[in-house]
């Protein structure tokens, strides 16, 4: 130790690198540079770098992955083009209009509200008892291994992709909206109410059960008190959620003030859009100021 | 103690009355305005056509099953295209999110009262805008493509990452900064040296947090005409073509569950 610190006295400190080891940085910083080339400039943009320092003669192909890391193409005459409506939808937000598609933008936030209420609603409904299976300490292992499978599906599925299917299925509509959500719902409450319950001080579930409640009772009186704090806390959030979901999957034919906001955006109606975005935003900033106050009240 | 008279006997109530009251209030406006909603929906679907949603189901499942693995060699640039705009989108955003978040964590912020509301504000409005909505609004500016995606990606990121940082900058060791600042360090020789070593790790997380959820939100970025390997799989609903859908949805569902076990294991070698 004497030996490493008197060879370094009288040289001047360095910042230790994030990395320690020098190989690996080096090695990440390749990687990461060559990845930026070819995600950005293609193989084309990269044999044409190699040409210029002379590595490679000039008109250099790599051959059929040429087509494949193909890199960005950015049209600038489309953007010049587009830069024109980017100004407008810019003007939309200065100056939103509410009034002239009043009637579809009324349907469309009547449609996404009730989806969002009915939707959050079901999804707790399924979600306890799930989170219940997928505690560990209080399901047997066969159940909790099938409560924690299907919360795996319900989040590895994205909701578009499940509305996507739904639609299909059952038709336009705000049906398949609902029943997107309601399975959204399930990964993401049952997930956290399940750790939720695991993390419990069991010493009041089995006070309860000494006493010789039965199963429903300890549950009732021994586990529900503890988490209810967060459940609620959640439910709300989830209502957030599912309130910005729902706003996007109209896109797809789900039902909900997506439709809507698509139908502003091809008809390149900017005060329809920006009225229909500010709309989205104050309800969602409605509901998070909401679901603060309660949270607050019960803890 | 919450307690009723029962045969003359005092019997423990786990509530009193007014509380029991005001809870059965709050049940029966839940019970109300989940009728009123399902009312709603009900009324705008066809249930004349719903007799025969299992048959459906099995047909489409049915025409679904053997997936078209051929349609694959048409899958690989959409997927590498998929990863750029995530991973290129991630890169972007936290190139704006630093300095943002550096503007509105109370600590560090130049200005409590100018630069940090501005800065919460882009925070905000960059968060409550959906991807897709993003998406739809680049695609009418700068057309259809991967770049719009690029460009809807980053910008949804940046309010996630900055938010995420700047409250990882605001519960810093102070001791630290306060011993930088003892040696007579210059404003950025605090920021490099003080506080950038401790939230290094955090900004790392994050950065592969946002990744993953780039990953997943890229994929449906091409139903809107977003680029990405969400674009086939509208052009393959478009023409019903269900064995290419399946292919897709299967690539997806690969796509996430790498994606994620990338940032788990990442997540797990940083903290």
């Amino acid at each position: 130790m004497s030996v490493a610190l008197d060879s370094k006295l009288g040289t001047a400190w360095k910042k230790p690198p994030f990395i320690s080891s020098r190989r690996v940085r080096i090695g990440f910083l390749i990687v990461a540079l060559l990845y930026l080339f070819l995600a950005t400039l293609g193989t084309k943009g990269l044999a044409n770098w190699l040409a210029v320092f002379g590595i490679v003669e000039e008109g250099f192909k790599f051959g059929r992955i040429d087509r494949f890391f193909s890199g960005i193409d950015v049209n600038w005459s489309r953007i010049e083009r587009g830069l024109a409506r980017g100004m407008q939808f810019i003007e939309g937000f200065m100056n939103p209009d509410f009034t002239s598609r009043l009637d579809d933008i009324k349907q469309g936030m009547y449609e996404s509200v009730v989806m969002t209420v009915a939707s959050t609603v079901v999804g707790i409904g399924i979600s306890i008892p799930i989170a219940l299976g997928a505690a560990r300490n209080i399901a047997p292992l066969p159940v909790y291994l099938f409560c924690r499978f299907v919360i795996t599906v319900s989040r590895a599925l994205n909701e578009l992709i499940v509305a996507i299917i739904l639609v299909a299925i059952l038709g336009f509509g705000p049906l398949a909206g609902f029943i997107t959500l309601s399975f959204a719902t399930i990964g993401f409450l049952a997930k956290l109410l399940a750790e939720e319950i695991e993390d419990m001080n069991k010493v009041q579930a089995e006070a309860v059960q000494s006493t010789g409640a039965s199963w429903l009772q300890r549950i009732n009186f021994g586990v529900q008190p503890q988490v209810m704090p967060r459940l609620i806390g959640l439910s709300m959030y989830r209502l957030d959620i599912n309130f910005r979901e729902s706003a996007v999957l109209g896109l797809v034919g789900a039902g909900g003030i997506g439709a809507t906001l698509n139908t502003a955006f091809d008809r390149y109606e900017f005060g329809t859009v920006a009225a229909i975005l500010l709309i989205i935003i104050a309800t969602v900033m409605v509901l998070e100021y909401l679901s603060g106050i309660i949270r607050a009240r019960i803890k | 103690m919450p307690s009723i008279e029962k045969n003359g006997l005092k019997v423990w109530q786990v509530r009193d009355q007014k509380a029991q009251l005001t809870r059965w209030g709050m049940w029966f406006a839940l019970v109300v305005a989940f009728v009123w909603s399902w009312q709603a929906i009900s009324d705008n679907t066809l249930w004349a056509l719903m007799g025969n949603v299992g048959e459906v189901t099995v047909d489409i499942a049915g025409r679904a099953v053997p997936p078209r693995w051929s349609y694959m060699d048409k899958l690989w640039k959409p997927i590498w295209d998929t990863l750029n705009i995530a991973t290129l989108g991630t890169v972007i955003s936290l190139f704006i999110a630093v300095p943002v978040a550096f503007m509105a964590a109370r600590n560090t912020t130049p200005s409590r009262v100018f630069v940090r509301p501005i800065a919460l504000l882009i925070i905000v409005s960059s968060r409550s805008v959906n991807s897709l909505i993003w998406a739809l609004l680049f695609v009418s500016i700068v057309g259809p493509g991967v770049f719009a995606g690029l460009l809807a990606i980053s910008i949804r990121s940046i309010g996630f990452c900055a938010k995420l940082l700047y409250e990882a900058i605001e519960e810093i060791d102070e001791n630290q900064v306060e011993a930088i600042t003892a040696t007579g360090a210059k404003r950025w020789q605090i920021m490099v040296y003080g506080i950038v070593p401790q939230i290094m790790p955090a900004f790392a997380g994050i950065a592969v947090f946002r990744w993953d959820i780039n990953i997943r939100e890229s994929t449906v970025l091409g139903l809107v005409g977003a680029g990405g390997i969400g674009l086939q799989l509208s052009s393959s609903l478009n023409t019903i073509a269900w064995p290419q859908v399946s292919l897709i949805l299967l690539v997806i569902l690969v796509a996430v569950v790498i994606s994620e076990w990338v940032s788990a294991k990442v997540r797990g070698a940083i903290i």
